[in-house]
C-alpha cells in the first residue's frame, strides 16, 4: 500500500513535470527556438558539469529551509506563506546578534548567531499563529502581510539605525565580519546552508513520521474537532508548527548572513520564501521530498543564466517554467486516487 | 654549393614571408566570446539599455559574439555569472556594466588572468588586476549642453535636476546643467532633488510632481531609468530632457536632448583582447574621446538653438569650451574658482573631488563637510 502510494505519487508527479515542460516547449518554440535545446541547456545549466551542479545545490539550499516553513504547518492545516519575512527577520536577528557576540570564539558565536536567526524567524511566523489561535485570523492573509511588514522593518533599519555607512553603493547593515563568516564546504564551492537545509529536512521528517507528536500534528490537520474531541492540545500544536516552520526560514536568512553576504541588505529579499512555498505544494509537505524537489527548482534557477546566454530568453524564462510546473502540479492534485481505485488497490 | 643552397634557403623563406604577409594582414580577427552583465532589464529606457545599445556595437566586431545576462544583482551573484560565462560560455572578454559589480571584479579576475574585464566605475587604482579596467564618460559636459538647451526653453527661469545618490559624478551632472543653463540666462534657478537611490521610480514621480508644482518647467532625472520623470514631464506639459542613452520617444513633444553614454568606447577593449595589444587600465574622457553623446533633437528645439549647441558641442571637442571656470561659487556663497581660475575638463583629481553645487543651485548636497 505505501509501495503503491509512492508509485502514485511519483507518477503523478514526473507526469505534471513532462506537461509542464511541455507547454514550456511550446513557448520556446513561439519564440522560434528549438525547445529540445533549450531542455539541453536547462539540464547542462543545471546538472551538467560540477560547476552547474555547485550552483545548483547553493540555490536548493535555502529554499529547502524555506519550504519547511510552509510544509510543517501544513501538517496541522495551516497555509502558510511567511517564508520571506520570516527569512528576512532571521537574517537581521543574526547580524544583530553577530555585531553583540563579536568577542566570542567564533563556532560558538556563528552557532548563537543561527539560534538567534532561528529565533526571529520562529517568533515571527508564531505571531500568525498565536493569532490565528487566539483571534481567529487567517494565517495565510496574516502571513502573507507579515512579509511586507518585515521588509518594510529591514528596509528602514538598513536606511538608518543600524546602517554601515561605509557601503555607499546600496544600503546595508553592519557587517558582521570576515572572522563570522563560515564559508563553503572543503573541496566545494557549496556554502554551508545545503547542510543545514537537509539535516532540517530529515528531522522534521522523523518527528512528523515517527513521533506521537508527529501524529498528533496530523490529526489536528485531518481534523481539529476529532484532535479536540481526544484531548490534543491544539493551540500548543498550532504554535508549534508555526514557530518551528518560522524558525527554519529564520535559519535561512541566518546562513545567508553568516555564509553569503555577511550583512543584512535588501539582498536578502530575492524570492527563497516564495519559491519554498512551491517546493512545500510540489513535494506535498513531505520534508524529504522537499529535498529532491528544491535541488530540481535550484536547478531550473541555475540553468536560467545558461538560458538567457545561449538562446536570449528574458530573466523571467525560468520563472514562466516555474509558474507552469506549480499549476500543471495543482491540476494533477486531482488525479490522486483515481488510478487506485481503478486498478483495484 | 652551401652558398647556393642558403640562397636558395633564403629565397624560400623570402618568398614564404611574402606569400604569408598579406594572408596574415587579411587574417580574420581571433575569434572572441564577449559577455554582458546588466543589474536590470536592458530595455529599461535608462542605465542598462545604454550598456546594451553598446553590446549591439561590440557583436558587430569582426570575429566577436556577445552573451547577455539581465537583473543580475550586485551580490555573490555577480561573481557566479561572471565564472559561469567565462567557464560555461568560453567567454574571455566581460562587461561587467553596474557600479556595485567592481568587488565581484576584482575578486573574480585573479582567477582567470587570460580573461579581460571591464567596469564602469573607473575604479581601477595601482596593485588593481592588470586584467581589469575601468572607463567612464565626463556626463556633466552633455549636461552643460542640455542645461543650455533648458536655459533657453523655460519660461518661468525654474528648471529641475533630480539626482539618485549624493556621490560626485551626480553633483558634477547638476553643476553642468546649470552651468549650462545660467550660461543663457543668469537668473536662471535650478532645483536639486537627490532621492537617495538608484531606482525608486515612486519617490522621482513625487519629486517631478512637486517641483512641476513649484513651477519648473524643464527637467532631467539622473536616475537608473529617467522613464516614470520624462512620461510624468511630458504628461503636464513641460520639457525634459534625457539621461543614460536616447529616450526621446518617451516624450514626443516636450523631449529637448539628453545625456548618453557612448560605452561603445569599450569595442577598443576587445579589439586590444584580439590583437594582443595593450590598453589603458583607467580610462576617462568626454566629447573629445567619445566617450559621452548627445541624444537627437526633440521637435520644439529650434533650428538655431540646434545650431548654437551642436558648436558648444564642439567646443568640448577642441577643448576651447570648459566646464568649470572662475569666478565660481558654490550654492553656500563659498568661492570654489577665482576669477582666471580654470580647471581642464579633464582634471580627474578636480572632478572626482567635487562635493558642491555651484550657485544657482536650490537645494543641498546632503553631505556633511
Amino acid at each position: 500500500m505505501r509501495g503503491a502510494a509512492w508509485a502514485e505519487t511519483a507518477a503523478i508527479s514526473a507526469a505534471a513535470l513532462l506537461a509542464a515542460l511541455g507547454v514550456f516547449g511550446g513557448f520556446v518554440a513561439l519564440r522560434g527556438l528549438n525547445p529540445l535545446d533549450v531542455y539541453a541547456a536547462l539540464v547542462a545549466g543545471g546538472f551538467g558539469s560540477w560547476f552547474s551542479l555547485e550552483e545548483t545545490l547553493t540555490q536548493a539550499a535555502p529554499i529547502m529551509l524555506t519550504a519547511l516553513c510552509t510544509a510543517l504547518p501544513a501538517r496541522a492545516g495551516l497555509l502558510v506563506i511567511g517564508g520571506e519575512g520570516a527569512l528576512v527577520v532571521g537574517g537581521v536577528a543574526t547580524v544583530l546578534a553577530g555585531v553583540n557576540l563579536g568577542g566570542l570564539p567564533p563556532p560558538l558565536a556563528v552557532a548563537l548567531m543561527c539560534l538567534a536567526g532561528a529565533l526571529g524567524g520562529g517568533l515571527w511566523v508564531g505571531v500568525a499563529g498565536a493569532l490565528r489561535h487566539w483571534r481567529g485570523v487567517n494565517e495565510t492573509i496574516a502571513t502573507l502581510l507579515l512579509n511586507y511588514i518585515a521588509i518594510a522593518v529591514m528596509n528602514h533599519l538598513v536606511a538608518g539605525p543600524i546602517r554601515d555607512f561605509g557601503q555607499v553603493l546600496k544600503p546595508a547593515s553592519w557587517a558582521i565580519g570576515e572572522r563570522l563568516m563560515i564559508g563553503t564546504i572543503p573541496a566545494t564551492g557549496i556554502h554551508w546552508g545545503l547542510v543545514f537545509g537537509v539535516v532540517a529536512c530529515v528531522v522534521t521528517w522523523v518527528l512528523m513520521r515517527h513521533t506521537i507528536v508527529g501524529f498528533a500534528v496530523d490529526v489536528v490537520g485531518g481534523n481539529v474537532r476529532a484532535a479536540q474531541m481526544v484531548g490534543l492540545p491544539i493551540g500548543a500544536i498550532v504554535l508549534a508548527t508555526t514557530v518551528l516552520g518560522g524558525a527554519a526560514a529564520g535559519l535561512a536568512g541566518a546562513i545567508e548572513v553568516v555564509a553569503v553576504h555577511g550583512f543584512a541588505s535588501s539582498s536578502l529579499v530575492v524570492g527563497y520564501g516564495y519559491a519554498g512555498i512551491l517546493v512545500a505544494f510540489l513535494a506535498r509537505q513531505n520534508p524529504l521530498a522537499v529535498i529532491a524537489v528544491a535541488v530540481l527548482l535550484g536547478g531550473i534557477t541555475a540553468s536560467g543564466g545558461l538560458l538567457q546566454r545561449r538562446f536570449g530568453l528574458p530573466d523571467a524564462a525560468t520563472l514562466v517554467l516555474e509558474g507552469l510546473l506549480f499549476i500543471a502540479l495543482l491540476a494533477a492534485n486531482t488525479l490522486y486516487g483515481r488510478f487506485r481505485r481503478s486498478s483495484g488497490d | 654549393m652551401i652558398e647556393a643552397s642558403l640562397t636558395r634557403r633564403q629565397l624560400l623563406a623570402g618568398s614564404l614571408a611574402a606569400a604569408l604577409t598579406p594572408t596574415l594582414a587579411r587574417a580574420a580577427a581571433r575569434p572572441v566570446t564577449v559577455g554582458f552583465i546588466y543589474v536590470g532589464p536592458k530595455n529599461d529606457y535608462g542605465w542598462n539599455q545604454s550598456h546594451a545599445v553598446a553590446a549591439k556595437k561590440v557583436a558587430q566586431l569582426e570575429g566577436v559574439k556577445i552573451i547577455e545576462q539581465e537583473n543580475v544583482p550586485e551580490t555573490v551573484e555577480a561573481e557566479k555569472v561572471m565564472e559561469a560565462m567565462i567557464r560555461q560560455d568560453t567567454a574571455k572578454v566581460v562587461f561587467a556594466t553596474s557600479f556595485g559589480y567592481w568587488p565581484s571584479v576584482l575578486k573574480v579576475a585573479p582567477k582567470y588572468p587570460d580573461v579581460l574585464f571591464t567596469h564602469i566605475g573607473a575604479l581601477w587604482k595601482d596593485g588593481n588586476p592588470k586584467n581589469t579596467i575601468g572607463y567612464r564618460g565626463y556626463m556633466e559636459e552633455p549636461h552643460y549642453l542640455c542645461g543650455v538647451a533648458a536655459g533657453s526653453m523655460t519660461k518661468t527661469g525654474k528648471i529641475g535636476f533630480i539626482g539618485s545618490k549624493p556621490v560626485y559624478f551626480i553633483f558634477n551632472n547638476a553643476n553642468g546643467f546649470v552651468l549650462g543653463a545660467r550660461a543663457v540666462n543668469p537668473a536662471i534657478t535650478c532645483q536639486v532633488v537627490i532621492t537617495g537611490d538608484w531606482n525608486n521610480p515612486v519617490r522621482e514621480a513625487e519629486v517631478t510632481n512637486s517641483l512641476i508644482d513649484q513651477g519648473v518647467d524643464v527637467i532631467v532625472a539622473n536616475v537608473d531609468s529617467a522613464k516614470v520623470v520624462i512620461e510624468n514631464a511630458e504628461r503636464r506639459g513641460i520639457y525634459s530632457c534625457g539621461y543614460h542613452t536616447d529616450v526621446s520617444e518617451l516624450a514626443p513633444k516636450g523631449f529637448l536632448t539628453g545625456a548618453e553614454w557612448n560605452w561603445a568606447a569599450g569595442t577598443r577593449f576587445v579589439k586590444a583582447w584580439q590583437d594582443g595589444t595593450s590598453y589603458p587600465n583607467l580610462l576617462r574622457g568626454g566629447f573629445k574621446q567619445d566617450m559621452v553623446a548627445l541624444s537627437p533633437f526633440g521637435r520644439a528645439v529650434t533650428p538655431e538653438l540646434r545650431t548654437k549647441i551642436l558648436a558648444m558641442k564642439q567646443g568640448f571637442v577642441d577643448d576651447s569650451l570648459k566646464l568649470y571656470k572662475g569666478p565660481l561659487k558654490d550654492n553656500e556663497g563659498n568661492v570654489i574658482l577665482k576669477e582666471g581660475e580654470v580647471i581642464a575638463n579633464d582634471d580627474n583629481k578636480f572632478k572626482l573631488a567635487v562635493n558642491f553645487l555651484v550657485e544657482g543651485a536650490v537645494g543641498k548636497t546632503g553631505l556633511k563637510k
